[in-house]
């Protein structure tokens, strides 16, 4: 009894949050303003307890498994959703209805913590969906925008048939190897044409939660129709948590077909990361432009993924430290631009710095780190996922990989030449930060110039992988 | 003839394929997320059959397939309410109509 406690702390944590906003929202009610900051508080709450009462071990029959390296990935995701808290406090004071937000958050929080942690496909397809099911009603969340319920109806269909090709995948596995436990699978697999047909199936849909390239449709409509709190959560947190059971997927599970999907992820990898780059050039709408720039983020974690080793688990989750540090910054400036302005163009940014400079230099570490310029930690991130694709590929497709990262620099630059260098008759005015706002501003930055200085982080990393 | 197991994968697979073929091609909202129920029956089949026919000692399928039903029903209450709203700032459920978000 007491191992479940301990092993399913962050659930559970999560799960009495959900209850308590419930209650709250049953009950009296509460203003805005200090709901806010009650669930700030509860969300740092959560954070923390990440760190303590560690323990590696199984529940429920192997279908519930937790080690450090996965309670560290819960944590990358606790705090990416503290920070959102903080940055998008300007939108989420205004919204009708606050608790159901975080409840339907959280929901999709408490998903991705068991699909992370997840034995057994039946307990995957389950979480998977509690991830994304709310996330769909999130989108939809600006009730009285056209664009936001449009891309909510993209964002539903599409993951509803995704989920489709996923069961029929997990189907045609189940036929063939008789069971569902990750544990007892790669005994069973022998890499028949049937055994590929599901595998490739199962791919297909991770592709399309992932966002790589043939699958990438949804991305940028959805992205831009949706809240920037819920672009935030999509591109960060979501993105993140498949990333984590696709490597789980991909080096535990599906180990005995190596051969086949190292030259799938090659391919992905590389028209993910030259199609995420071209369409991210000609896009005018900052939201867009992220979205792009993200499948093209996409592109580079899947180089590291397909080393095949734990320096690719290493690669891949310290990767994903340093993007959501460097795109929660990213978005909340656009956020907190979109929210007092309404301006989401780039070409609205002009003379940005004028008038915003502290906004400004944030934006711009944020989009170095994105790009990967050394003295930010997004340099180190891109350089340990092309090691980590080093140790087994080619060297073409390494060299493709290192001319997208120059590619990538044009339009991030474009961005930063805009607010810092072009002139402009109307630039937007004075913007007032909140205290929330300012906070999850300096997290952040001090996240991307730390994380990559502090070596013991790597090492950390490297020893629980 | 007794029907085997080929004769459902048969039909479970064809099944799969028109609700892709639907979901491709219909212009309507509703029986798009008809087409994605058709998918996920499919499924159902698919995993009963596998079930009886290969690995009658466990009940995982069967089990795997009750849940698709009840998730299903999840998906679709969401879909819908979606749906719902989109119509009332549309006035339409034709994909075509929504396209204020291009390229």
């Amino acid at each position: 009894m007491n191992e479940f406690f301990t092993l399913m702390k962050s659930e559970l944590v999560i799960t009495a949050i959900i209850f308590l906003l419930l209650f709250i929202k049953i009950g009296k009610g509460m203003k805005n303003d200090s709901l806010l900051s009650l669930v700030q508080a509860l969300l740092l709450i959560n954070f923390i307890v990440g760190f303590f009462f560690n323990k590696e071990g199984n529940l429920f029959g192997d279908m519930f498994y937790t080690s450090s390296l996965i309670v560290f990935q819960k944590n990358i995701l606790s705090l990416g959703v503290y920070l959102i808290s903080l940055l998008c406090s300007d939108w989420l004071k205004k919204t009708e209805h606050l608790p159901e937000f975080f409840i339907l958050m959280l929901s999709a929080l408490l998903g991705m913590f068991l699909m992370i942690s997840s034995g057994n496909l039946l307990i995957f397809y389950l979480s998977l969906e509690l991830a994304t099911i709310p996330v769909a009603a999130m989108a939809n969340f600006d009730l009285h925008k056209k664009r936001s319920s449009e891309g909510a109806m993209k964002m539903i269909l599409s993951s509803a048939f995704s989920s489709g090709i996923l069961l029929f995948g997990i189907s045609l596995i189940y036929g063939i190897t008789g069971t569902l436990s990750f544990a007892a699978i790669p005994g069973q697999l022998d890499g028949s044409t049937l055994q590929i047909l599901g595998f490739v199936f199962l791919v297909a849909a991770f592709a399309f939660k992932l966002s790589i390239v043939p699958f990438h449709l949804w991305t940028a409509d959805v992205y831009e129709g949706s809240p920037v709190a819920v672009t935030a959560f999509l591109s960060v947190i979501s993105k993140g948590s498949i990333a984590f059971i696709f490597i789980t997927a991909l080096y535990k599970v599906f180990a005995p077909m190596q051969d086949v999907w190292y030259m799938m992820l090659v391919i992905f990898a590389i028209i993910t990361m030259v199609i995420g780059n071209l369409f991210a050039i000609r896009q005018q709408n900052i939201k867009r432009f992220l979205a792009f720039s993200s499948i093209a983020q996409v592109g580079f974690i899947l180089v590291g993924m397909s080393s095949g080793s734990n320096i690719g688990i290493t690669a891949v989750v310290y990767f994903i430290l340093i993007y959501t540090f460097s795109n929660l910054a990213a978005f909340g400036v656009a956020a907190v631009i979109a929210e007092q302005t309404g301006k989401e163009n780039i070409d609205d940014y002009k003379g940005l710095y004028k008038t915003n400079p502290f906004l400004c230099w944030i934006l711009a570490l944020a989009l170095f780190s994105l790009a990967g310029i050394p003295p930010t930690a997004g340099f180190f991130g891109k350089l340990f996922l092309i090691t980590a694709g080093a140790t087994k590929a080619s060297f073409t497709f390494i060299i493709i990989a290192a001319l997208n990262m120059i590619i990538s620099l044009y339009y991030y630059l474009r961005v930063i030449r805009a607010a810092f260098m072009d002139k402009n008759e109307s630039p937007i005015g004075k913007i007032k930060l909140g205290i929330a706002v300012k906070l999850g501003l300096i997290i952040c930055a001090a996240g991307i110039l730390l994380v990559g200085l502090f070596s013991w982080i790597y090492d950390y990393i490297n020893s629980l992988s | 003839m007794e029907p085997g197991l080929y004769h459902i994968l048969f039909l479970s697979t064809a099944l799969f394929f028109i609700g892709v073929y639907g979901f491709l091609t219909r212009r309507n909202l509703i029986t798009m997320l008809m087409s994605i129920e058709l998918i996920l029956n499919s499924v159902n089949l698919n995993f009963i059959a596998f079930n009886k026919y290969l690995w009658p000692n466990q009940m995982d399928g069967l089990f795997f397939s009750l849940f698709i039903i009840a998730i299903a029903a999840a998906e679709a209450a969401v879909a819908i309410a979606i749906i719902i709203n989109l119509y009332r700032s549309h006035n339409s459920i034709d994909v075509e109509n929504a396209e204020d978000l291009k390229y």
